[in-house]
């Protein structure tokens, strides 16, 4: 028999830390975003398909006409931070020992807020750049 | 990461096996998980034919008859062996339920029974539900209201009381939590099911006086948002309940008095 490491009663650790009191921002927003992607996917999709064989200048010019920007600016923000919700929810569920938690949630964040820029600045360049 | 496999010495081995008596009728293999805290021994399934023309119904006869006429040191835990006392909850062919009432008739071949998953064992069939119990206990499980009672009765509605049907009748078997893949991999911090619909059965009671305490109280990434409504919990509830439900009505409140 090994010697137990743990002497808590069972209800110390139950409680634990207590509540968070946090986690409905991260559910709701989950589901506003998830929302906002239905239409903004099948948008996007069908468009894709619909200007498949344009070439390079008509392409500019279609990412150039406002609504367009506008709905590419709206996917990518409603994409990137649904990703890094999801991405939080499998890290939480599944990566145990607080370091390695740590380390992929901050990982996640950084990046999507990365890619994110990324993305918008190309549609802002080709939007008002020369 | 999560353990997907077992440890090295908690790996199930094969065990004995007990032949049907010669004159059997109709034999019957159940395939029993032992584990003997006492021994340096790795778990094993032991293999006992008993006849069923000389047996109750339920999984929980065959139980009994094994311990008593063939191997009295089988453990289990049973009391009421009719589905209220919610003791012999355990894992039969496949499925988390109670074994007196599972009829042995809906299981084809051989019966394979296992303690409720993911739970530390305490001894064969036994599982250790310390940590449930406490959990159980950490939502404060009982009505709350101003110091002093009422001097009268506290009336409730006809529609007041239908609130908690499907909820009250819940034995804290554990079949819904130990079914719950969120609460193998995080039980240590997510409460589980059975706790959740515990939990929503005193937010709907129209006596209660605690609601904003107890959602706060809950209010957690892991406590109750570890929950993805994989729906396992209302598929194993041997009493037919909806603890996924339930839990969705809690969302349902936190997200009504945060918007």
């Amino acid at each position: 028999m090994s010697v137990p490491s743990d002497f808590r009663t069972p209800i110390a650790r139950a409680r634990g830390l207590g509540s968070a009191k946090d986690g409905t921002r991260h559910w709701w927003m989950q589901r506003l975003t998830a929302i906002a992607l239905l239409p903004l996917t099948v948008w996007l999709v069908a468009s894709l398909i619909a200007i498949g064989a344009a070439d390079h200048a008509q392409t500019v010019r279609w990412i150039r006409s406002p609504a367009v920007s506008i709905a590419l600016l709206l996917t990518i923000a409603a994409l990137f931070h649904h990703a890094q919700l999801g991405l939080q929810v499998v890290i939480e569920d599944y990566v145990h020992g607080e370091g390695k938690k740590l380390t992929a949630l901050i990982a996640v964040k950084l990046l999507a807020i990365a890619l994110a820029a990324t993305a918008a600045f190309s549609v802002l360049r080709i939007a008002f750049g020369g | 990461m999560a353990q997907f496999t077992l440890p090295a010495d908690s790996a199930v081995r094969d065990g004995r096996t007990w032949p049907a008596p010669g004159d059997a009728k109709r034999p019957r293999t159940f395939v029993v998980y032992r584990y003997d805290p006492d021994s340096d021994e790795n778990p094993r399934r032991d293999r006992y034919t008993i006849d069923l023309a000389d047996c109750g119904p339920m999984v929980l006869d065959a139980l009994i008859k094994i311990k008593s006429e063939i191997d009295p040191t089988l453990t289990f835990r049973r009391s009421c062996r009719e589905g209220i006392c919610g003791s012999c909850a355990m894992n039969v062919g496949g499925r988390n339920g109670l074994a007196c009432i599972s009829a042995i008739e809906d299981y084809p071949g051989a019966v394979a029974v296992h303690p409720l998953p993911h739970m530390p064992v305490v001894k064969d069939l036994v599982p250790d539900m310390s940590h449930f119990y406490a959990q159980y206990a950490s939502i404060k499980p009982w009505m709350r209201s101003r110091p002093s009672p009422p001097d009268r009765e506290r009336p409730q509605s006809k529609e007041e009381r239908e609130r908690l049907d499907g909820l009250y009748e819940c034995i804290l078997c554990a079949c819904c939590s130990t079914s719950c893949p969120s609460y193998w991999w995080n039980g240590d911090r997510y409460l589980g099911p059975a706790v959740l619909l515990q939990a929503y059965r005193w937010l709907v009671d129209s006596r209660d006086e605690a609601a904003g305490e107890r959602l706060d109280d809950l209010e957690d990434p892991f406590r109750l948002y570890r929950c993805h409504t994989i729906m396992n919990c209302t598929t194993a509830c041997p009493k037919g309940l909806n603890p996924a439900k339930a839990i969705a009505g809690i969302k349902k409140m936190m997200v009504a008095r945060s918007v």
